[in-house]
């Protein structure tokens, strides 16, 4: 693979461009690997890149049905933050966070990570009260967050409108080192580096059914055929329950479609992220100058990939009473994602009943702010055949033993 | 925007009336029952891609619970029924079978 550089720019501006290389190879499966990865999202793909960069495990396939990071990774509104109230989802998040900040350096790409400062809002007194015990539990686990007043609120952000009248804003949690990144670049990035070690990154590939030999994995069959695998890891998001019923076993997962949207393009009034937890909506502005809004996800299950409109109706309605100046825009594009929601609205990262069979899923809303710590904790579990430190607290064990990681309250809003 | 019927109403809702309880039947666990009933009774779901069978309320209207069948995919609604049902009855399993041959019926 030819790095990427400014003098590679350099030379081949003299050269028509035509000496690119394309980022990753499109891999036919073979007959047998050592790990297979379902699923060719953010997380699947980091999951095959750790395991090559940590473990020098390099005999594995990422197989995806449709095209890599076409599922939530491609249709997420890239907010990264680590504010979270409980130690072990900290532990995780804040992993990610600090792995972001040096991802376009370590995968050669640029994934335009942008730590432009993420504000969430309380506009109730409860929530207020809420935001103030998480920037304790914040501080107490080293996570650089700190509360603002209304008025440091208007100065951050000077088109705000902080007087209600529905929801008067009364403080936010500031976490200065969160931030966006373009979220395309992070699944193409880590496909490149694969792909680079010599992972196949096969496309257009479902799996359709898997292979088990008394309980423990052999394979999986797929619409290219059978391939054979002494360890499968599904990181299928959305999908996640449809693999684990041909594996013969339920989630705690339910589906749903959420939805975001961006506006026309206009010059830069906003420069950082603002989320406003209890009117259910969130926003930042895009380096092609387009708002990129998000909110709340669908009330009942569904793989539609649309989702319906009253919630967009019910976001923009939220975010025009918190940004008057917004209220003439027009909106450009909107789309959907499926979103694999948990009871308690933390991931999952875990072992499953069948041996050799591993899982990543349970992101939700939220996920694509945990792509390189989630990578990272997956392969260390996937290679040590155990989960470690990161990902132990996240096993599918905790829904039937009561050890719930009760995030709702500190993330009451899709994003 | 969905459109379901109110079997107590006797008359089509729109989705903003109501609001979805999720899987139906689900069995429901008295306090002595094991960890694994009531982490199935909780938590655990079917969550297929495809013909589902759920809980819905009448939030905004009569405020009672009726039961539905839906397919996640395309959101086509096959009809609703009794919350008292225990399993889906026969003439909601031939509706879904006369627009999806390859139905299989209802599994618990
Ligand atoms: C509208 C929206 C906004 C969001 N905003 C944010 C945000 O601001 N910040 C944030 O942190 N998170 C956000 N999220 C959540 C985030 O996008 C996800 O948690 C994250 O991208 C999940 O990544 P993944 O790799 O697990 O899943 P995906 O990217 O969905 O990848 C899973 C892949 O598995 C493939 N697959 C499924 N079934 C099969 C099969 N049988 N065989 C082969 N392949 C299969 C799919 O095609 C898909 O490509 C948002 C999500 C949505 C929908
Ligand atoms: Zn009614």
């Amino acid at each position: 693979m030819k790095r990427y550089s400014l003098s590679s720019i350099f030379t081949e501006a003299f050269k028509d461009n035509l000496g690119w290389e394309k980022a990753w190879t499109k891999g036919q499966p073979k007959k047998e690997y050592q790990i297979i990865i379902v699923g060719g999202g953010g997380h699947g793909l980091a999951t095959a890149y750790y395991l090559a960069k940590n473990f020098n495990v390099t005999d594995i396939a990422v197989i995806e049905k449709g095209w890599i990071g076409g599922g939530n990774t491609g249709r997420n509104t890239t907010i990264i933050r680590s504010n979270y109230l409980q130690e072990s989802s900290i532990g995780i998040y804040e992993k990610s966070r600090s792995l972001y900040e040096t991802l376009s350096q370590d995968l050669n790409y640029n994934i335009m990570f942008s730590p432009r400062g993420v504000l969430m809002l309380c506009q109730t007194e409860h929530e207020l009260r809420a935001m103030k015990r998480t920037s304790h539990a914040n501080r107490i686990n080293g996570v650089d967050t700190k509360m603002v007043a209304p008025e440091e609120v208007k100065e951050i952000v000077p088109i705000i409108n902080i007087n209600g009248p529905r929801f008067p804003v009364l403080g936010a949690l500031w976490q200065p080192r969160g931030g966006t990144a373009r979220h395309d670049a992070v699944a193409w990035g880590y496909a490149r580096k694969c792909s680079d070690f010599g992972i196949d990154i096969i496309e257009q590939c479902e799996v359709i059914g898997v292979k088990k030999k008394r309980e423990k994995i052999v394979g999986v069959e797929t619409t290219k055929g059978n391939i054979k695998a002494k360890k499968v890891c599904f990181v299928a998001a959305g999908h996640s329950s449809v693999l684990a019923d041909l594996a013969g076993f339920r989630l705690p997962i339910e589906s749903v479609a959420l939805q975001a949207l961006v506006s026309e393009p206009i010059k830069p009034i906003i420069d950082c992220v603002v989320m406003a937890n209890t009117v259910h909506g969130y926003l930042s502005q895009s380096d092609k100058g387009e708002l990129v809004i998000g909110g709340g996800a669908d009330g009942y299950n569904n793989y539609s990939q649309r989702g319906s409109f009253l919630h967009v109706e019910e976001t923009v309605r939220a975010l025009v009473e918190t940004f008057p100046v917004i209220s003439r825009l027009r909106q450009l594009r909107q789309w959907g994602g499926i979103v694999d929601m948990t009871g308690d609205r933390s991931p999952i990262i875990s072992k499953t009943p069948v041996d050799g069979l591993y899982i990543n899923c349970g992101w939700g809303t939220g996920g694509f702010k945990a792509i390189p710590g989630s990578g990272w904790a997956t392969a260390e579990m996937i290679y040590n055949e155990q989960p470690g430190k990161l990902a132990s607290p996240f096993s599918i064990d905790r829904f039937s033993e009561g050890r719930l990681i009760d995030e709702s309250a500190a993330a009451a809003v899709a994003h | 925007m969905l459109n379901i019927y109110c079997p107590i109403c006797q008359r089509d809702c729109d989705e903003t009336e109501l609001s979805c309880g999720g899987q139906a039947h689900l069995i429901r666990r008295d306090h002595a029952s094991s960890d694994k009933n009531f982490y199935e009774y909780l938590y655990e779901r079917k969550n297929d891609k495809g013909i589902i069978f759920e809980r819905w309320r009448h939030v905004y209207g009569c405020g009672k619970w009726f039961h539905t069948a839906r397919c996640t995919l395309t959101n086509q609604v096959f009809g609703s029924y009794s919350a008292k049902e225990v399993q889906p009855p026969k003439s909601i399993l031939a509706t879904i079978r006369r627009s999806r041959v390859d139905f299989k019926g209802w599994v618990k």
